[in-house]
């Protein structure tokens, strides 16, 4: 790969034929290249950068929500499953798929399973810590009630861990639509496709500022969906915090 | 869903922790008569609360029985069994993600009652708890202290059921609010004539509350059951004496109304304080002392001056 911006002044003409004078003097941002590669770049790699996203948190919060549970239910299994995920988030991201690819390939499989190993570090410590953040005094009145174990889970302790649950599907999925661009290494996918192609094409700054823009507003969007989602599924936990 | 008070009876129940060398309850014997309300009061470390959680089985009996209405508690299926009894606790625990609706129809959603009979009910049982219809939609972190255990009491007094377990309920309220929930519990009480067992480690919360009360001391051994009038007047021993306090010849004439006490005629008595019939003795006698009087008028209940009183009457 050449250096980042050629020196001397001269224009830095990316090599993928004619171009507006913007793209010919690598301008910080072309409207034209834009319009013009929304439909055959950037749209398909955003969308496909929601679902490697999705995909990866929706199977983490499953996983993670069976590993909480058994670690809420039999308290030894505890630590054994933090350790696990820890060492897990602990891995770097491109160590992980040099790791999976002699295993699974250059596949989306490869991409998803190192997506889902760093969600299970953050779902599974919230999890465990809303389900343990329950008041003891309202799991008193519920036993002394005549709630069934099952019934407690239900109605008291998973409403309850539901504050906290929401949070880290917070910070699980901000983190993972951000660590999905690095899945262009593996493959042709998601909002690191387009920036890969404009490192190697002499850092087209247009290109790497619009997919990653992307990336940050994806992000934005997605937080912003679950915080209303925790206010509409929680409308107590702001009144809690209040009081 | 029974609605018939309950006869409660604890026989020799004794619960002994492995490693402990002394029972947290001891062989403890009593009979709650329907409708009444047994207050179980002592030092910490006399077993009150243990003894309470023993017939929600909240805690297993290690040995001995307890029986409600004659049916034995170990016979019956724990969580059906918790169902059929209000459960009330210091910290009130109403669950913080339900408004207060939701929290009195905890049992009756156990139930299978529909939304419709628990909105009903949730707006009688606030009513009879003192709050007014619109708390219905409020949750838990928008009430007082005061108001919560209101709520907590209407939840406990949801499915109707026969006893009551009332543990330090008012134990954490401020003293003047205090005063007004115990009020209100026993105006509450003439209503819906539970069983009720209440714990509480203030004497003076005993005596005004309890039919009954029994006092149990360290070790989890009943040192007295009886009424509070008994309990004052003869104590069975030292300790019972000392726990109830040194001042219990004047604790007993807050038991004691104006109405009980043999009226004088009236004559000649017309600037004396005037006092309503259902005054406490202690209240009255109170009022003479700091307004420095001999004699008080006595009122019937429509307002009308029916006798005199004096000191000495008081204190006989």
């Amino acid at each position: 790969m050449t250096p980042a911006l050629a020196s001397g002044g001269g224009p830095v003409i990316p090599n993928f034929g004619q171009g507006s004078s913007c793209e010919i003097h690598n301008g910080w941002f072309c409207t034209d290249w834009v319009r013009a590669h929304w439909g055959d770049t950037l749209q398909p790699a955003l969308v496909q950068h929601v679902e490697l996203a999705a995909i990866a948190v929706a199977i983490g919060f499953v996983l993670a929500s069976a590993l909480a549970f058994a670690g809420f239910r039999f308290r030894l299994l505890d630590p054994p499953i933090g350790f696990f995920a820890d060492f897990l988030y602990t891995i770097p991201s491109l160590a992980l798929f040099q790791l999976l690819v002699p295993l699974t390939g250059l596949t989306v499989t490869t991409v998803e399973i190192a997506l889902v190993s760093y969600t299970l570090l953050i779902l599974y410590r919230n999890m465990i810590e809303g389900l343990r953040g329950v008041p003891p005094d309202a799991l008193e009145a519920a036993r002394g009630s005549g709630f069934t174990r099952l019934q407690t889970l239900v109605h008291v302790e998973l409403p309850l861990a539901l504050p906290a649950v929401i949070a880290g599907l917070r910070i699980a999925t901000v983190s993972t639509i951000s660590i999905a661009t690095v899945a262009a290494f593996v493959i042709p996918e998601g909002l690191g496709r387009p920036i890969f192609v404009a490192l190697e094409q002499e850092v087209f700054k247009t290109e790497i500022l619009t997919a990653g823009g992307l990336a940050v507003l994806l992000a934005l969007s997605a937080d912003a969906v679950l915080v209303l989602a925790q206010r509409a599924l929680t409308p107590w936990s702001r009144l809690e915090r209040r009081a | 869903m029974a609605s018939e008070a309950a006869e409660l009876v604890f026989d020799e129940a004794t619960k002994q922790y492995a490693g402990r060398p002394e029972p947290a309850v001891d062989q403890l014997s009593l009979t709650v008569p329907a409708g009444e309300i047994c207050v179980l009061v002592g030092p910490s470390g006399g077993g009150k609360t243990t003894a309470l959680k023993l017939v929600n089985r909240l805690i297993e009996l290690s040995t001995g029985d307890i029986r409600i209405d004659g049916t034995s508690v170990k016979e019956q299926n724990v969580v059906q069994l918790r169902r059929g009894i209000g459960y009330v606790i210091q910290q009130v625990g109403l669950f913080p993600h339900m408004n207060v609706e939701a929290n009195i129809g905890t049992v009756p959603r156990l139930y299978g009652r529909s939304k419709d009979w628990i909105h009903g009910r949730s707006q009688e049982l606030l009513e009879l708890v003192g709050l007014d219809a619109s708390y219905a939609k409020r949750y838990p972190a928008q009430l007082s202290g005061g108001e919560r255990q209101r709520v907590g009491l209407a939840r406990a007094l949801a499915a109707d059921p026969p006893l009551m377990l009332m543990d330090e309920p008012f134990g954490a309220i401020d003293p003047i609010v205090r005063s007004r929930l115990q009020d209100e519990f026993l105006r509450l009480q003439t209503e819906v004539r539970k069983t009720v067992v209440f714990v509480t480690h203030d004497i003076d919360e005993a005596i005004k509350v309890g039919d009954r009360i029994a006092i149990l001391r360290e070790g989890g051994r009943l040192a007295q059951y009886d009424t509070p009038a008994t309990i004052l007047e003869h104590p069975a021993d030292d300790f019972v004496a000392e726990f109830v306090g040194a001042d219990r010849a004047l604790k007993a004439l807050a038991l004691r109304t104006l109405d009980q006490l043999e009226l004088r005629p009236l004559d000649g008595t017309e600037g004396a304080p005037r006092l309503a019939c259902d005054t406490t003795v202690r209240d009255a006698l109170a009022l003479l002392v700091a307004e420095k009087r001999d004699a008080l008028i006595v009122l019937d209940h429509g307002g009308d001056a029916v006798g005199t009183l004096t000191r000495d009457d008081l204190l006989r």
